[in-house]
């Protein structure tokens, strides 16, 4: 059952070759056995799960099922499910069952899908290699000792493993692209508005956006169906009409023109990384694209002008952890100070409170026009490189990180070389833009990632450009040994 | 720039975060490294640049002034650290 696509699952579901129960249960069977290993998932929510399925039987056998009724998915624990722990990776959120479902959770349980549980991540979101997290670090299924990336870490090591069909990410820098590509999986992140920020625990308000994380194109866009549109209740939502993500899956690529930026296969890049990407990039040609090469002159502004707005966002954002209405509260507070600063102080852990600190600083007294607003206006100059380009190409084709996937313990000492993890993909999010990453080949059996970068709204361009790919290669199709 | 031992204490009580005295100095390596990274942003000219809140520069949307939401005051405080009779009690703040 593991092996079939979303769109084999529904045949069986709909042909009654086998239920969404069994279905269900053949997942949390496989969750048994492999979790205790990759420690993909912070809690399997199995009641729940076994009591959705047996509701979208019922509505398999009446017909009025959809198409994804009674597939399983996990979700990251980022986003709010209600009745269910929704930590966050975080000891602050360790107690924290969400009384209420985030938008993506509603869609998602109104399309009939059942909900196997909830994925570890870096905490808060902040990370490159889900070693940040409270729950531990999660291991790669390519190489457990080796990161699946991050911050959705746990939602990448989920679906390689095929603990899951398939699962939703978010991505701030690169959280849904870097694990994907470190994992071999199709990652997708959507324009900034394109799905609801409304339940999922915000990091960075004008950089997070959620999006899927599948085996195949094809799978990403049947569940971006189901997450996308307009939500009054997220601010920066986008009211714009929702396509149907498979109707254009198969388009001829003839005419297609693919830009490289030059600054993507600059000395930081591996070499042999560089060559799989270009063995990619051939295949296109074959397939009817022309290749030109481009400038995305300000990409090394990405990096500092992110490590500005991210975390003066976040220090805005984490300022309602406070120990007062959910959450950690530490022991017998002295005062209403000590009951803030100590209940913060061991609820956050490291990386959060280096996060909050460079953004407190940043946003304090006197210092707000030399990080915040220059970085705002750095921004506008990485988001105006990406237009200059688009105004002669279709689709943007690079790396999407800069390595393969990196042994456990090899960057947590250093911050800054973390960081350099994601430097092939936060412009895209200080853009706004549309992102995916998906699989390019192997380096030393480690898979590569190749990443797409598409125009304001471009998605269903984006998956027809990634689905074609998919039908002439079988990157996609590898799975890890041990989990087959 | 480098940061010590002082601005790191001043800006984790900004931030109301209790941190470990044993900690500060590599809190203030790590931010000293990070704002050299960011400094790298000061070589750029951004005159006349305007700066860049939202990506697709989307304006705050209006709607009419209905009660949309209704009143979930005990599911809220369901997962409280500490609660009475509907209000959420934290150490005495006015003597």
């Amino acid at each position: 059952m593991h092996h079939k696509s979303l769109s084999e699952l529904s045949l069986s579901l709909h042909n009654g070759e086998f239920s969404s129960v069994e279905l269900t249960q053949h997942y949390l069977d496989r969750i048994k056995t492999y979790n205790g290993k990759l420690n993909a998932y912070i809690t399997v929510s199995e009641d729940s799960a076994l009591a959705q399925a047996q509701a979208a039987d019922l509505q398999l056998q009446k017909n009025t099922a959809g198409k994804l009724t009674g597939i399983p998915l996990a979700h990251k624990d980022i986003f709010c499910t209600q009745g269910i722990l929704t930590s966050c990776g975080s000891k602050m959120l360790d107690n924290f069952i969400s009384p209420y479902n985030a938008t993506v959770v509603e869609k998602i349980n109104a399309a009939g899908m059942v909900t196997l549980g909830k994925t570890n991540m870096d905490e808060f979101a902040m990370g490159s290699s889900n070693e940040t997290s409270f729950y531990g670090a999660v291991k790669n299924p390519w190489d457990n000792n080796r990161v699946p990336g991050g911050s959705s870490g746990g939602s990448a090591a989920t679906i390689a493993a095929r603990l899951a069909p398939i699962a939703t990410g978010t991505d701030t820098g690169g959280s849904i692209r870097q694990p994907a590509s470190l994992c071999n999986l199709t990652g997708l992140k959507p324009t900034y508005g394109r799905i609801s920020r409304y339940g999922m625990i915000a990091f960075a308000s004008s950089l997070d956006q959620a999006g899927p994380i599948a085996n195949s194109a094809e799978d990403a866009a049947l569940l971006l169906n189901e997450m996308a549109g307009f939500d009054e209740r997220d601010s920066t939502s986008v009211d714009r009409d929702v396509p149907d993500y498979t109707a254009t899956l198969n388009d001829s690529l003839a005419g297609l023109k693919i830009g490289l930026p030059t600054e993507f296969f600059d000395e930081g890049l591996d070499p042999n990384i560089a060559a799989t990407i270009e063995t990619a990039i051939k295949a296109y040609e074959s397939l009817g694209a022309t290749i030109k090469e481009i400038t995305l002159p300000n990409t090394g502004l990405a990096v500092p002008t992110y490590y500005v707005v991210a975390p003066a966002e976040c220090s805005s954002n984490l300022s309602r952890m406070d120990g007062v209405r959910f959450g950690h509260r530490c022991d017998d507070p002295k005062d209403l100070l000590d009951l803030y600063q100590r209940s913060r102080g061991e609820g956050f852990g490291e990386e959060v409170k280096r996060r909050i600190m460079i953004g407190t600083y940043a946003l304090s007294a006197g210092y707000y026009d030399a990080y915040y607003l220059k970085a705002q206006q750095c921004r506008r100059l990485i988001s105006d490189d990406f237009q200059q380009a688009f105004k002669d190409i279709d689709v943007i084709m690079g790396p999407t990180a800069p390595t393969t996937a990196f042994k456990l313990g090899d960057k947590t000492d250093d911050p800054v070389a973390m960081y350099l993890a994601d430097i092939y993909t936060i412009s895209t999010n200080l853009a706004g833009l549309p992102g995916m990453s998906i699989p390019a080949g192997f380096v030393d059996g480690l898979p590569v990632g190749l990443q797409l970068i598409g125009n304001y709204f471009d998605e269903a361009k984006l998956l027809n450009i990634a689905h074609r790919y998919q039908q002439m290669t079988d990157w996609h199709q590898q799975m890890p040994a041990a989990y087959k | 720039m480098s940061l010590d031992k002082t601005d790191v204490e001043k800006i984790a009580l900004l931030a109301c975060l209790a941190i470990d005295d044993a900690d500060i100095p590599d809190y203030a390596r790590d931010l000293t490294n990070i704002f050299n990274l960011v400094e790298q942003l000061n070589n750029v000219d951004t005159s006349n640049i305007s700066p860049m809140a939202h990506p697709l520069d989307a304006h705050q949307r209006l709607r009419p002034d209905v009660i949309t939401e209704t009143n979930q005051r005990e599911i809220f405080q369901s997962i409280a650290p500490k609660t009475e009779e509907g209000v959420y009690l934290v150490p005495q703040v006015i003597e």
